[in-house]
């Protein structure tokens, strides 16, 4: 592999990200998924990077499940997306960076597509107009949020506390990033890297002291796919998916997944449970799981967040592995507790795999 | 006037260049060759053998040179910078303050192959094992071994066709025609050097459109059992031993496939070449969509460009064998010579 | 282990370097001419008992090759050994040799 190659498709694919003023839109399944992401990623932002952002609780979902599951008419989600533009122009804002990438996916969409057809985007003014009476300006700069983080990720490196580094061996983290499919299979040109060989998560993974492992699957959907999972009949082809990525990723020997989409790390989590509760199958040493994280969850551990707060205890695959061999600190009891302490119940075992 | 005092300008000292200006020559005009590299040929001097017959392609450039006498003037390095018209052409060459004039102009600046890292999910300039069609042929004519990078044999070749030829997503509509037969050879040739490697032949369709070429695809399979696949490389990737795991659909089985091979050979489709473009917009011709210049007529002046007394021959207007370019360039060392006898009267 | 409702779905990729492609080599040794088919189909296009049926030399020989062997011994044995198929054939492969070889092979 010569990355010397890569570095010039690379220098191809660079895009603007704005520095500072971002209108920040949730994702509407991150917070059930991944609860400490979206929070760890404003504390990075203001209190980390002394950045402004609008974080705002009266927008809405940008429909892009409904959109992608054929259930909600492109007219629609148009209307709803000009929504949330007049949201971020009449809080002043002009920087517009989506937490999930399907709705960074469907913005860009949405904007390319007005500016190839303008006799629609002035009817979806129409639109906007008539059921709410407001207005609209376009971002100047659209990012997604792995974009901002991937912009800071030396800054984020300076003030860290850990390194994704093996602090008995010193030997690099192996990890490998798995990028969602709406953040640049639709518009090359959109996401840092391209399409082909991103490096929105190298880059962090890079800097931050691990070692990328490329794997040959590394482009194929993590199966969430909207219709795959949405229908019960169709799950197993779900499934499959993150099954080829598992196999195909399995004798590099990775430490860590890293993801930045909200589907994505909730299958390839999830999935390695239940390709192990029906067959016993494990991908990660010793039987246990490969542990798969956000780029804020990891930017969160890196920067010395308590692993608790950041919400590692929800997911199925257990990060201790991984916390105990960069040297995290972490207190094992306080696990399941919440705020002030609060017991929260520990979620049953699984039968076979070591997730701890 | 006579055809003595007349001076003809060819662009681009190639094949077609070389031919022309042979034939010109030959009648008695005067012709510079303004070549913009340190030698003429063009694409034939990197070429071993030539297809469907192996002839050698020195000799055959050194049959087209064989036809040039002394009222040639090859000058190499020549870049034209500028041509201006005042009854003559005035060529203006890059940092020499020779300025060439000339009677007519023939365009023969001919092709570049596709630059294939283009197609980034082919892993060109990233993967270790994947190399252009050009540049096996430099390892035929240099005696290169094909070897792993590690220096184990290859046991298992790909070659991909239409890489940067049919390919929209690439901005390569056209058919670059020559690449079906080379792939051919060039297949035959790995085999006479090592006999025991497997070769996959990857493929949309086979265009054998030339006398012997159907023959030479028959020979592949029947004589050195070469296997032909029919479905087009939809991504490739490097497995941990180095190894490229080939993905195309099966279209023949109807299922997805995947292969590991030790070495893909990607087959990189004929655009008109960086001179071509300049030299068309430089002078005003007419250009095609796919880049290539655009003859006043395709059928029955396919030598003559929109430009009265400028001429074009070679691959500067299409994909060529080098039997069609020769005779292109032939064609317009006539077509130009009736032009300036015209002049003449 | 749990019963989710639900499987993982089977992989359809041709599997190549894993598939056992030995009945192909057989073929070959006893009749050359199969490595000449271009896949041209007018075999199976002319064939009397495609027109009924999925039996498809094409996808017979070119499936073989693969390793691909479901459906094979099925398919082979709907074959009627009419000869027609050897009549268009552009390249002269001799085609009822190769079913009336595959079902030696595969009995």
């Amino acid at each position: 592999m010569n990355v010397e190659g890569k570095k010039l498709i690379w220098q191809d694919y660079q895009k603007e990200i704005a520095d500072n003023n971002y209108y920040y839109v949730r994702s509407c399944v991150r917070q059930t998924f991944f609860p400490g992401s979206e929070t760890a990623f404003l504390r990075i932002l203001k209190t980390e990077l002394n950045k402004d952002v609008c974080d705002q609780s009266i927008h809405t979902s940008c429909t892009g499940i409904g959109y992608h599951s054929d259930v909600v008419p492109i007219e629609t989600t148009m209307t709803v997306v000009a929504r949330q533009f007049a949201l971020m122009t009449e809080a002043g804002y002009k920087n517009f960076v989506p937490s999930c990438i399907t709705s960074f996916g469907l913005y860009t969409e949405v904007l390319e597509t007005w500016h190839h057809f303008p006799e629609l985007e002035a009817r979806i003014r129409e639109n906007l107009r008539k059921a709410t009476g407001r207005e609209f300006e376009k971002p100047d700069n659209l990012a997604h949020a792995s974009d901002v983080i991937f912009k800071f990720r030396k800054e984020i490196a300076a003030k860290s506390k850990y390194r994704l580094i093996n602090k008995n061996t010193g030997e690099p983290i192996k990890v490998v990033d798995h990028i969602g499919c709406h953040y640049s299979k639709m518009f090359p040109g959109k996401g840092i890297g391209g399409a082909e060989y991103p490096y929105v998560l190298a880059g962090m993974i890079e800097e931050w002291g691990g070692e990328v492992i490329d794997y040959p699957e590394r482009r194929h959907c993590c199966g969430f796919g909207f219709r795959q999972y949405l229908v019960k009949q169709n799950r197993g082809y779900s499934l499959a998916c993150s099954r080829k990525k598992f196999e195909s990723m399995e004798p590099y020997e990775p430490e860590l997944i890293l993801t930045n989409c909200p589907g994505c790390p909730m299958f390839l989590d999830r999935w390695q449970y239940a390709i192990n509760e029906m067959e016993g199958k494990s991908y990660g040493k010793n039987g246990q799981g490969i542990p798969v994280m956000t780029y804020e969850e990891l930017a969160g551990l890196m920067l010395g967040y308590d692993p608790w707060d950041l919400g590692l205890q929800v997911h199925q695959v257990g990060c201790e592995s991984l916390l105990d061999k960069i040297g995290i600190e972490y207190d094992p009891d306080k696990k399941y507790k919440g705020l002030e302490d609060k017991e929260l119940g520990k979620p049953k075992t699984p039968s076979n795999i070591l997730f701890v | 006037m006579t055809r003595e005092s007349q001076t003809i300008a060819v662009i681009g000292g190639g094949p077609a260049g070389l031919e022309a200006s042979a034939k010109l020559t030959g009648l008695g005009y005067n012709v510079f060759i303004l070549e913009k590299n340190t030698e003429v040929g063009g694409h034939l001097l990197d070429w071993d053998r030539l297809f469907p017959d192996q002839q050698n392609a020195s000799e055959v450039l050194d049959a087209i040179k064989a036809g040039l006498n002394e009222n040639t003037q090859i000058l190499t390095g020549a870049e034209v910078v500028e041509i201006s018209e005042n009854h003559r052409f005035d060529i203006k060459l890059a940092g020499s303050p020779q300025k060439i004039t000339a009677d007519a102009i023939l365009v023969a600046t001919g092709f570049d192959v596709f630059d294939a890292r283009k197609k980034e999910e082919y892993g060109y300039g990233i993967y270790d094992h994947v190399i252009t069609s050009a540049e096996l042929e430099t390892y035929f004519k240099n005696k290169k071994e094909i070897l792993k990078r590690n220096g184990s044999p290859v046991k298992r070749i790909a070659f991909i066709h239409c890489v940067g030829s049919r390919d929209e997503k690439a901005g390569v509509r056209h058919c670059s025609r020559v690449c079906c037969v080379t792939a051919v050879k060039q297949a035959i040739e790995v085999k006479e050097l090592y006999p025991d490697v497997e070769v996959y032949l990857f493929y949309m369709d086979l265009r054998m459109f030339g006398l012997g070429y159907e023959e030479l695809y028959k020979e592949a399979q029947e004589i050195y059992n070469i296997r032909f696949i029919r479905g087009r490389l939809s991504e490739s990737f490097e497995n941990q031993d180095g190894t490229i795991m080939v993905k195309v659909e099966d279209t023949l089985a109807g299922k997805p496939m995947r292969i590991n091979v030790d070495l893909m050979v990607l087959m990189v489709g004929i655009l008109a070449s960086s001179g071509t473009s300049e030299m068309g917009s430089k002078m005003g011709i007419g250009i095609n969509s796919n880049g290539f210049l655009k003859p006043v007529n395709s059928h029955f002046s396919s030598q003559i460009s929109n430009r009265a007394g400028v001429f074009l021959a070679g691959t500067c207007k299409s994909p060529k064998n080098i039997e069609e370019t020769l005779s292109d360039a032939r064609a317009a060392a006539v077509l130009i010579d009736n032009y300036l006898k015209a002049k003449i009267t | 282990m749990i019963n989710f409702g639900y499987t993982s779905n089977k992989d359809r990729q041709i599997v190549f370097d894993e598939n056992d492609r030995s009945v192909y080599q057989i073929l070959q040794s006893k009749e050359p001419s199969v490595d000449i088919c271009i896949q041209c189909g007018t075999c199976s296009s002319t064939c009397t008992t495609g027109q009924f049926t999925q039996f498809s030399l094409r996808q017979i020989i070119v499936n073989i090759h693969r390793g691909e062997m479901d459906f094979i011994n099925e398919d082979i044995r709907k074959c009627m050994f009419c000869g027609k198929c050897q009549l268009v054939c552009p390249r002269s492969v001799n085609t009822r040799n190769i079913i009336q070889v595959l079902i030696t092979i595969l009995n």
